[in-house]
């Protein structure tokens, strides 16, 4: 796998990503688009740029740890690692059907590379504290990486894990938020507002950031800023678009959990490029 | 003829847990232990006093802690979590099934404060589902010793049981049945005593109180062999099926809800090898009360006396 900085390479591979997502959902006739493609730019800075990790040699005890806490986005992350080497491209169209690696939420029995299985929500901020934790007492630089729904932290756990890691001032973990402001039955904001949500998570203790979550440029200095703080966790709150980068999607409820048809699905490559 | 057991009181399975965890701390650095404010409860403190870099103080919220002890674990740590039962099972329920058995980490979770038999605090401390949850997370193996050696012996052999565990603990002290030369096999159980006219089939506390019926037995003549299934799940199948097949007869015992314990899982191993007369002692359809332990197990028919009532109907059944 090769690594990069460059601004139009890392464009180059969110365009490819972008490309799969519609066309494994398409091809498996359900799956959730929207969070998918609202979590693009994060996932590929993540993993060609920032994470210190060897598709070759998955169980490298010092690589950073990558959850994908909201687990109904795994096109993306399928994309992601399929483009990095862990896994095979040509299956990526296998999604959702009997037998693939490429099951309908993350699962670790079929792709050992996975470091938990998710998609029950809430619960992977805290499996990532227990291996920031580990990391701590061996004295490993690893760094943890935890990509969380706004829908998501409604769910009272990740405040139990917001509150430990504030308190035990748990610097190598980096909390991702995909603030697409859609959940399944409508608008965030409609549904249990998260408002304030930088002072929320400020006041257990978390160093906030608040960035462009389709800027890539702008991702990376975030992660940087966050490597860079000692004696807190850091948040980035991501703004994004649900939906991101195909224009009946963007902004839409109804694609949170709906596969594009066979007409949409080349109308929305079309409009990717 | 049945062996004597003098069952002297002992320590509580809690506290030989405490215990075991020190030991396992001292020899593997790798052990870590993660509590939710009762450590003082579940002896874990004993491990926190003396390690407290490898201890991870949670706070009163156990599904955070268990996440993290999955986190832990699969990052190649030998991770002990640890609440009542009550607690664990209940609030950690969804973290156990996604993080730890879904996922594959090799969690040890520890429940104490188990069944009826912790009196004063009453029912929502008190845990008589514990067996029945841990049993219905895939790939778990779910042990639940007598008495503080077989506890002692069994968390060892949990910490580097390649797959997740959970141990059931209890509160107040336990008889002693084992020596210390006792070997303990996770999966393997133990016929305490020789007889075939009926057996018991037990675990935990009422492995004590069967050796005391049989005993009661035994004065009328009665041979009675006694099994301690110290291992829940995996089941040990030919103990069972061989019980099964030479008494033609089982009394299945547990401080546990009957219809969810281990009498069921027990019942599934005789109906597949050798059907035989089967009655089963535990907790009815029902939660407990606060009182003093001997008097909440006396009057939700904990005790030996009441399980020679049960035998005696299964014996009855097995002449007719």
């Amino acid at each position: 796998m090769k690594k990069t900085s460059d601004l139009s390479e890392l464009q180059a591979i969110a365009r490819t990503v972008r490309r799969d997502i519609i066309e494994m959902i398409g091809a498996a006739k359900s799956g959730h688009p929207g969070g998918s493609l609202s979590a693009v730019e994060i996932l590929v800075t993540l993993y060609f740029d920032v994470l210190q990790h060897d598709p070759a040699n998955p169980g490298w005890p010092q690589r950073d740890r990558f959850i994908l806490s909201k687990g109904h986005a795994a096109p993306v992350l399928y994309s992601v690692m399929a483009e990095a080497g862990y896994t095979p491209k040509d299956q990526l169209n296998t999604l959702r059907r009997i037998g693939s690696i490429y099951q309908g939420h993350p699962d670790r029995r079929f792709i050992p590379a996975l470091e938990t299985s998710t998609g029950s929500l809430g619960v992977g901020l805290s499996v990532g504290l227990g291996m920031a934790e580990a990391a701590r007492l061996d004295k490993s630089p690893s760094r943890t990486y935890v990509v969380l729904g706004d829908g998501e932290i409604q769910e009272g756990q990740i405040w139990e894990a917001a509150m430990y890691a504030g308190f035990h001032k748990i610097d190598n973990i980096c909390a991702i938020l995909d603030n697409n402001r859609i959940q399944l039955d409508g608008w965030v904001k409609d549904i249990m507002g998260l408002d304030p949500l930088p002072e929320k998570w400020a006041s257990f203790g978390w160093h906030v950031i608040e960035v462009d979550g389709h800027d890539i440029v702008a991702l990376q200095a975030a992660f940087a800023e966050a490597a860079a703080t000692k004696g807190k966790p850091t948040i980035l709150i991501a703004n994004t678009v649900k939906g991101k980068g195909v224009s009946f999607m963007e902004d839409n409820p109804k694609y949170h959990g709906v596969a594009p048809t066979k007409e949409e699905v080349e109308l929305a490559l079309k409009e990717i490029g | 003829m049945a062996a004597r057991y003098e069952l002297k009181m002992g320590a509580a399975t809690r506290e030989a847990f405490g215990k075991a965890l020190v030991a396992l701390g001292r020899a593997d650095e790798n052990v870590v232990v993660c509590d939710a404010d009762l450590s003082k409860s579940t002896f874990t403190h004993l491990f926190g006093k003396e390690f407290p870099n490898r201890f991870f103080s949670c706070g009163i919220a156990e599904a955070n802690m268990v996440s993290i002890g999955a986190g832990l674990a699969a990052s190649g740590k030998i991770a002990f979590v640890a609440s009542f039962s009550a607690f664990v099972l209940n609030k950690g329920f969804e973290q156990l099934r996604v993080n730890v058995a879904y996922s594959g980490a090799p969690l040890k979770v520890v429940g104490t404060h188990s069944g009826i038999s912790i009196g004063e605090d009453g029912p929502s401390q008190m845990s008589v589902e514990d067996l029945s949850l841990a049993c219905s997370l895939a790939g778990f193996t779910v042990l639940s010793p007598a008495d503080e050696v077989s506890m002692f012996a069994l968390v060892k052999a949990a910490a580097y049981h390649p797959g997740p565990v959970f141990i059931r603990a209890g509160r107040v002290k336990a008889p002693v049945i084992y020596g210390p030369e006792q070997e303990f096999v996770i999966g393997k159980g133990i016929q305490l005593t020789e007889g075939n006219d009926l057996t018991f089939i037990s675990t935990g506390l009422l492995v004590a109180e069967c050796l005391r019926a049989a005993e009661a037995l035994a004065a009328e003549g009665i041979a009675a062999r006694v099994i301690d299934l110290h291992t829940i799940r995996p089941l040990d199948r030919e103990l069972i099926a061989r019980a099964a097949a030479e008494t033609g007869c089982l009394v299945v015992a547990e401080e546990h809800l009957v219809d969810s314990g281990l009498g069921v899982r027990v019942a599934q191993v005789v109906s597949e090898t050798y059907p035989c007369v089967m009655e089963f002692h535990g907790i009815q359809n029902t939660y407990a009360e606060s009182g003093l332990p001997e008097e909440v197990m006396e009057k939700y028919k904990m005790t030996a006396k009441d399980i020679v009532v049960t035998a005696r109907k299964a014996l009855a059944r097995k002449k007719a």
